[in-house]
């Protein structure tokens, strides 16, 4: 009864695609009008809390290796003070603009995570390459996530961020359990899935 | 017979110059994310296993990747887009 690895990343790939598109409207609009319904002011980084909550459970169920345990324990907390830092600043409670180093932090966090709990080469399978594309992207879409909390108002660096979602989306759609990668498939692998 | 009054009213709807393409930036999002899905559905209909279900598991038939972006898409363009399409013709 319990899903499939690859399940579990497309549905986070859908909180992923749901989150660029908050910020990519954001980025389109701009805080002002944003900012005009309340509700809307806390919905991404509310969002980003919830998928932090929600990586509990997988670091519970899925616990093929310890090191996979331990990146997903990783990411929740990294999504999680991410969220509570968004939120705590949204609403006015912290102050410092310190705080808005906490995403491009869960960023780099994520990232490491990515890459260090992946033991296969690039072209070992697909699920091997996008941990490793996927840990790249988080690693470098830091420092779009450091530009933002340097200047919050800079329309590249909002987009930037955004984008960074969507294609992290993408990438965790494209995910499958056992399947080849541009004609790459480790007998290792198992049998190959499409 | 004149079509001043209807110019008019027209003219008193459209969005000023600058928060038109905003405008219609946001509206467009949903839906070519949701195009985006349904094209998806269609090269690659093996991921939507609800068309030719045999035997699946329950959640090979709940979670199919190129419906959550449809129904993502949708939930966006509802409940974010729209109602801020409408702050954004407010405050113009």
């Amino acid at each position: 009864m319990q899903p499939l690895a690859e399940q579990i990343h497309w549905l986070f790939a859908t909180g992923f695609l749901l989150l660029g598109l908050f910020l990519l409207a954001e980025a389109v609009v701009g805080e002002e009008v944003w900012r005009r319904r309340p509700w809307r002011r806390y919905l991404w980084p509310s969002f980003a809390f919830l998928l932090g909550i929600l990586m509990w459970p997988v670091m519970v169920f899925f616990t093929s290796s310890t090191i996979h345990m331990l990146a997903h324990g990783a990411w929740a907390q990294a999504m999680m003070l991410a969220g509570a830092a968004e939120l705590g600043l949204a609403r006015g409670k912290l102050r410092n603009a310190l705080w808005r180093l906490a995403t491009p932090f869960a960023f780099a966090v994520s990232g490491l995570a990515f890459l260090l709990h992946e033991q296969n080469p690039w072209f070992f399978q697909r699920s091997a390459f996008l941990h490793h594309l996927i840990g790249w992207t988080a690693l470098i879409g830091s420092s779009f996530a450091l530009a933002r909390a340097w200047r919050p108002r800079w329309l590249p660096a909002n987009t930037a961020f955004a984008l960074l979602f969507v294609a992290i989306a993408v990438m965790l759609y494209a995910d499958r359990d056992t399947a080849a990668i541009f004609g790459h498939l480790d007998p290792l692998a198992g049998s190959p899935q499409r | 017979m004149t079509t001043q009054p209807i110019v008019e009213r027209l003219a008193e709807g459209a969005l000023p110059r600058e928060a038109a393409p905003r405008a219609l930036v946001v509206s467009l999002l949903g839906p070519l994310t949701s195009l985006a899905g349904v094209v998806w559905a269609i090269v690659q209909p093996y991921r939507v296993t609800l068309l030719h279900p045999h035997g699946e598991a329950f959640w090979s038939l709940v979670i199919e990747p190129p419906v959550l972006v449809i129904v993502a898409a949708a939930l966006f363009h509802l409940f974010v887009a729209r109602p801020l399409v409408h702050d954004l013709e407010e405050r113009e």
